[in-house]
């Protein structure tokens, strides 16, 4: 089996002659000449995808006003930010809504604008001043160039093959799988399928903690397992989770990034999200390798969640392939049902065209993981503890 | 003349041939874009009606008096090219597919189609549609 290293792979980018190509044309490559031919040939896949990630956040640091003071109340635009940390750091997480504008105006808007270079209204408060931070209140705007840093911290992101979702009931739904229309009017699916990160390699091999990546148009890393890492699940004939398993904790300077590439999304009846542009780069050690980094959407399948259960274990109506799921239609109880993504299957793709060509450009160069993902870490739901039990 | 009309039928007229009066009793030339009628559930037809003027505003009148709601299309549904970013979650609810996914998963909205139910305004995680009067 021919074995290739990271670093020999990274030795060929810095000449110009690694051969890159996207998951979607590896697909191709596996098919017409076999993983075995594939691992030959090619160097590193490129992966892509652009979806709502609602476990999205940035880390902001204002630099201190004078006289100093503890920012312990803290809104952006009329959004709520985190400042339980030192003076002047704080969390804006995607998903909070506005005092004034409640949805339609949320944390992910605020993170948009700040990318944009537009001006944020800052207001913080502080009811107790001390005589390190006596300053007890400041109002003003800033921009992503008037502070000091500002980088996004997503402690959920890359979902390994999220559920699909329809509705049973006889009542439209509202969910964070968008609008779910009555006795299965629609299936949602959010994935960027046989170009997505962690379904193109599936047991992460190569992915790990460390790993430098494309985020939101710039360098990033996973820095992390994300939350809810759910590695343990069933996995198929080829090592692939059947529903939603591996998640990435991710960073990021957000002063370089774009709004291409991150967009604030609500979602009626739900509340805001963030749309996250991830690339991972896979390289292709081996035929095993480049095997599950041509995995087709007929090979990669989910399954589809009944959102008319308002439970933490939905009932699963049934599986389903992507091929399927992209088609356009499924067939729930012998009725041909729409379906609909929620990722951008466009912008997932430029970027995992934008991240070949850092590569094929020498501008990005891959890295051995620093740790590998747990692969056994259990995932459980609220467990209030009990003393005396397991 | 020539417009583009939603009709929507009570339950109870959904049995009743309609589109046959109209072009029968008032010369009116129909093309229907959109029908969704099942007996016993509220029908809705769109439909671009073309004829006299005259001929036109009595239909209008019967169709009234039959329970029949009327609606003319002067309206358009916009989608905002550079605020979109083609998820393509719209298209789920939209039940003519007047917008859809091209095979290149780029979003395309074929206003011909569109029936103004709006499902997609409030579908649209970036509020990049809208209706425009």
């Amino acid at each position: 089996m021919a074995q290739k290293t990271i670093a020999e792979i990274n030795e060929k980018i810095k000449k110009g002659e690694a051969v890159v190509v996207t998951a979607e044309e590896m697909v191709e490559i596996v098919k017409n000449e076999g993983a075995k031919k594939a691992a030959q040939k090619v160097d590193v896949v490129t992966t892509g995808t652009f979806g709502p990630m609602c476990s999205s956040g940035a880390f902001l640091n204002f630099g201190h006003t004078n006289p100093p003071m503890k920012f312990f109340e803290v809104y952006l635009n009329e959004v709520v930010a985190y400042g339980g940390l030192a003076a002047c750091d704080v969390y804006i997480g995607a998903t909070q809504p506005s005092e004034d504008r409640g949805i339609e105006y949320g944390g992910a808007h605020v993170i948009e604008d700040l990318i944009a270079g537009k001006p944020i209204r800052l207001a913080a408060y502080n009811k107790w001043p001390t005589d390190c931070y006596p300053g007890t209140e400041i109002e003003a705007f800033i921009t992503k160039d008037t502070i000091n840093e500002a980088y996004l911290y997503n402690p959920r992101n890359a979902y390994q093959n999220y559920a699909a979702a329809t509705n049973s009931s006889n009542r439209t739904l509202k969910t964070y799988m968008g609008i779910l229309l009555p006795n299965f009017g629609n299936v949602t699916y959010s994935t960027a399928a046989q170009l997505s990160p962690l379904l193109k390699d599936p047991e992460y091999r190569t992915i790990g903690i460390g790993t430098r990546i494309f985020l939101g148009g710039t360098v990033g890393y996973i820095v992390w397992q994300g939350t809810q890492h759910n590695p343990t699940r069933k996995r198929d004939e080829n090592g692939v989770p059947v529903g939603p398993a591996g998640t990435l904790a991710l960073i990021g300077n957000l002063k370089e990034m774009s709004t291409r590439y991150i967009r604030a999304a609500t979602y009626t009846g739900y509340g805001c999200s963030l749309f996250v542009g991830v690339g991972i780069p896979i390289p292709v050690l081996d035929e095993d390798v480049a095997h599950k980094a041509g995995l087709s959407d007929s090979e990669l399948k989910t399954i589809i969640l009944d959102y008319a259960v308002p439970s933490n274990s939905r009932p699963i109506i049934k599986e389903v392939t992507y091929a399927e799921l992209r088609s356009g239609e499924v067939e729930i109880n012998g009725k041909k049902v729409k379906t609909a993504p929620l990722t951008s299957y466009a912008r997932s793709r430029e970027i995992a065209e934008q991240l070949k060509s850092w590569i094929k450009e020498g501008r990005f160069n891959l890295t051995e993981p620093v740790a590998p993902l747990p692969k056994d870490s259990v995932f459980r739901p609220f467990t209030p503890y009990r003393e005396g039990a397991e | 003349m020539k417009k583009k009309v939603v009709l929507t039928f009570p339950p109870k007229t959904v049995t009743k041939p309609i589109t046959y009066h109209l072009v029968k009793d008032y010369n009116l030339v129909i093309n229907i874009i959109y029908a969704k009628i099942e007996q016993g559930e509220t029908g809705v037809l769109v439909a671009e009606i073309r004829g006299k003027k005259e001929e036109f505003n009595k239909a209008v009148e019967f169709l009234s008096k039959q329970g029949i709601r009327v609606q003319f299309l002067a309206q358009d549904i916009i989608l905002d090219q550079e605020r979109c970013m083609e998820c393509g979650l719209c298209t789920g609810v939209c039940p003519t597919s007047a917008l859809y996914l091209d095979s290149d998963w780029h979003i395309q909205f074929d206003k011909e189609k569109c029936i103004l139910c709006e499902n997609c305004i409030q579908t649209c995680p970036t509020r990049s549609i809208a209706l425009r009067i």
